[in-house]
């Protein structure tokens, strides 16, 4: 396993630029989830350190050695590809197998049984083994891309939204199940995910990618709680961040123009007056939809509540966040 | 398979269909049943008129394609001694002898080792500078295709004379590589664009999966391309070799002994007493073989789209 570091790495394609000065640390051992929407430059990151493609500017440094001119056999790192990318010629024993017969592993025949079963046994997929890779289902494939990565013990694992095709309980035990791989060997991964659930169980940091820019990065805790901007607040929490004029409540800074509140962080029961517009009984806990003028927004309260639609609260803010006319964090 | 299905025919449109098409494959196929039916006449049925649809089968078309015989003279009959195989009683029949081999067999020889031999150089060189053109950044790259197949648009006879020269003065003449060497250079255009063609349609995820995989460029285009060009390259192969086998003008121009293909050698076949048409007609009989067999063996390749689903789009 090791550290990855990227240096004022800049990418462009044609005149699109995919990355714009992007330096960060990949910590050995570390799980690290790089977020943001569609376009961002996730992929494009990822294939910058696997060696797929080379960076306009900046460098990679592999355990403090220039990668950049390394391929990316050299380079000894695992990819699951987002679009699966399985051998549509080859089974899926002989897909999981293929990066253990390459000229750098060269595992022994028994070896490779072994290590297939299992990674097989971990996915879910050991009765799915003597199937052609194109006879499987978008999940079943996306598991033995998955498998493909896991086969190995690569110095980084790179994952490009590996658990995007799942059902949900698949996805929750995979996500325990990775979670316990990179703990158990130390491995350090590079994550890219839209989901923020994802994000806040796994990741030991987690980079905000915004057109390129790498936003802010940190822990998962950090993030949620001291967010740069409104577009690294909106990142993560579910339901996503409230975002307020900031002469909503009172007692904004100087130069704020927007509030920013977490759903867990709306007082109910004195403050500004507002209208219950929907109710949602999750089980666990109840959403409260609420409106004033223009404005929505979501709320958490017990499971039991007897609020009913249409019913006149007031709130108030419990930890707010500011933001600038840029969505800027500003700090009272 | 209901009868209200959109794309399933009625049984009605099924038979119709089938009607067509076993109309047409007979009518396309009239020349070859011709060619193979008078193979197996006797001389004299060949050119009845009008011609006999049913006839007494004969292998002297046979005979006569691969024996050069001698008449019987007067002073050889002493020293005859009776015919030991079925081959040797038909020419006996006839008042002759076998003095020996045709030379069909090594005519025969010579179109499997040029076909095959161009057909191998076409698709291997192809399949490479296809991969290159369909991969790599090259400079000039679409005037090169252009080029390419640029060479396809004279008519070979435009640049026979020069060739005809050119492979005089380099003692190519008459050998077995000289034809191979054309016959590559000739296919190469057609060779290239298909298989480029295949090969665009490949994604670049697979060898890009390839090589995070620790695999090398080549071992990525050995291992994960090749397997799924199967079909191009298969298809390439036919095409070439059909080309190559059928080829008669250069091989009339360029050969005339040691490397003459079957081709110009066939329409030569005289038998005593005129042309020996049920020796011509086996002779194109068992030239068509190689090429049904090759094609045959091939059709699963071409019959098979395997590239199908495995890259989420
Ligand atoms: N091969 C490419 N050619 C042209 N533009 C590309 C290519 N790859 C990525 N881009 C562009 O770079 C930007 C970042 O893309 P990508 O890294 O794939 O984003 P993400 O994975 O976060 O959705 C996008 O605007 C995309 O259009
Ligand atoms: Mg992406």
């Amino acid at each position: 396993m090791a550290e990855v570091t990227l240096n004022n790495i800049c990418k462009s394609f044609g005149s699109q630029v995919a990355l714009a000065d992007v330096s960060m640390t990949v910590p050995d051992g570390s799980f690290v989830v790089l977020l943001g929407p569609t376009g961002a430059g996730k992929t494009t990151t990822l294939r910058l350190v696997s060696g797929l493609d080379k960076p306009d500017s900046g460098t990679i440094l592999i355990d403090g050695v220039d990668a950049v001119a390394q391929s990316p056999a050299q380079r000894n790192v695992a990819m699951v590809f987002q679009q699966y990318s399985l051998y549509p010629h080859l089974s899926v024993r002989e897909n999981l197998a293929f990066p253990l017969k390459s000229p750098i592993l060269r595992t022994s025949a028994e070896e490779i049984v072994r290590k297939v079963g299992e990674v097989a046994e971990t996915l879910q997929i050991s009765h799915k083994l003597d199937n052609k890779a194109t006879e499987l289902s978008g999940g079943e494939m996306q598991r033995v891309s998955i498998g493909r990565a896991l086969v190995r013990n690569p110095r980084i694992y790179l994952m490009d939204e590996p658990l995007s095709s799942l059902d949900a309980k698949l996805r929750s035990d995979l996500r325990i199940e990775l979670k316990r791989i990179q703990a158990s060997l130390g491995a350090t991964i590079l994550y890219v995910t839209h989901d923020q659930i994802e994000a806040m169980t796994m990741a030991t940091q987690v980079g905000v990618l915004d057109h390129g820019k790498l936003v802010q990065f940190g822990t998962p805790r950090e993030i949620y709680e001291d967010p740069v901007s409104i577009y690294a607040a909106s990142r993560l929490g579910s339901p996503k961040i409230n975002i307020l004029p900031a002469d909503f409540f009172p007692g904004a800074p100087g130069g704020a123009v927007s509030i920013g509140l977490r759903p867990e962080h709306i007082r109910l029961g004195e403050g500004q007056e507002v209208q219950t517009v929907r109710v949602e009984h999750l089980g666990d806990q109840t959403r409260l939809h609420l409106k004033i003028n223009d404005l929505n927004l979501i709320t958490l309260t017990e499971s039991h509540t007897q609020i009913q639609p249409g019913e006149r609260l007031k709130i108030a803010p419990q930890f707010p966040l500011y933001f600038g006319s840029n969505g800027e964090r500003i700090k009272s | 398979m209901s009868g209200y299905s959109v794309t399933e025919p009625s049984k009605r449109q099924k038979w119709i269909a089938g009607l067509l098409v076993i109309t047409y494959a007979l009518v396309t196929l009239m020349p070859l049943l011709w060619v193979i039916a008078t193979g197996f006449k006797s001389p004299e049925d060949s050119i009845a008129y009008p011609p006999k649809v049913v006839f007494q089968p004969s292998l002297e078309g046979y005979v006569n394609l691969f024996t050069t015989q001698t008449r019987i003279t007067p002073d050889m009959e002493a020293t005859l001694t009776p015919p030991k195989t079925w081959y040797e009683q038909i020419v006996r029949d006839k008042g002759m002898v076998i003095a020996g081999a045709s030379r069909y067999g090594q005519r025969f020889l010579n179109s499997v080792i040029i076909g095959f031999g161009s057909t191998f150089f076409s698709v291997f060189l192809g399949t490479l500078a296809a991969y290159a053109f369909s991969r790599f950044k090259v400079p000039i790259k679409d005037d090169l295709l252009f080029f390419i197949l640029s060479t396809r648009m004279m008519p070979p006879v435009a640049v026979a004379i020069p060739i005809f020269l050119m492979y005089r003065q380099l003692g190519l003449s008459d050998t077995h590589l000289g034809m191979i060497l054309l016959y590559t250079a000739v296919n190469l255009s057609l060779s290239v664009w298909l298989l480029k063609g295949f090969i665009d349609e490949i994604p670049l995820e697979y060898e890009e999966a390839a090589l995070i995989d620790g695999y090398t460029r080549f071992q990525a285009f050995y291992k994960v391309v090749l397997p799924q060009a199967a079909t191009g390259i298969a298809s390439t192969a036919i095409f070439c070799l059909i080309f190559a086998w059928n080829e008669y003008a250069f091989a009339v121009l360029l050969t005339s002994g040691t490397a003459q293909t079957a081709p110009p050698f066939i329409p030569t076949i005289i038998g005593v007493g005129g042309q020996d048409w049920p020796a011509v007609a086996a002779g194109a009989t068992i030239f068509l073989l190689p090429v049904m067999i090759f094609t045959i063996m091939l059709r699963k390749h071409l019959l098979r789209g395997i590239t199908f689903g495995a890259v989420r789009k």
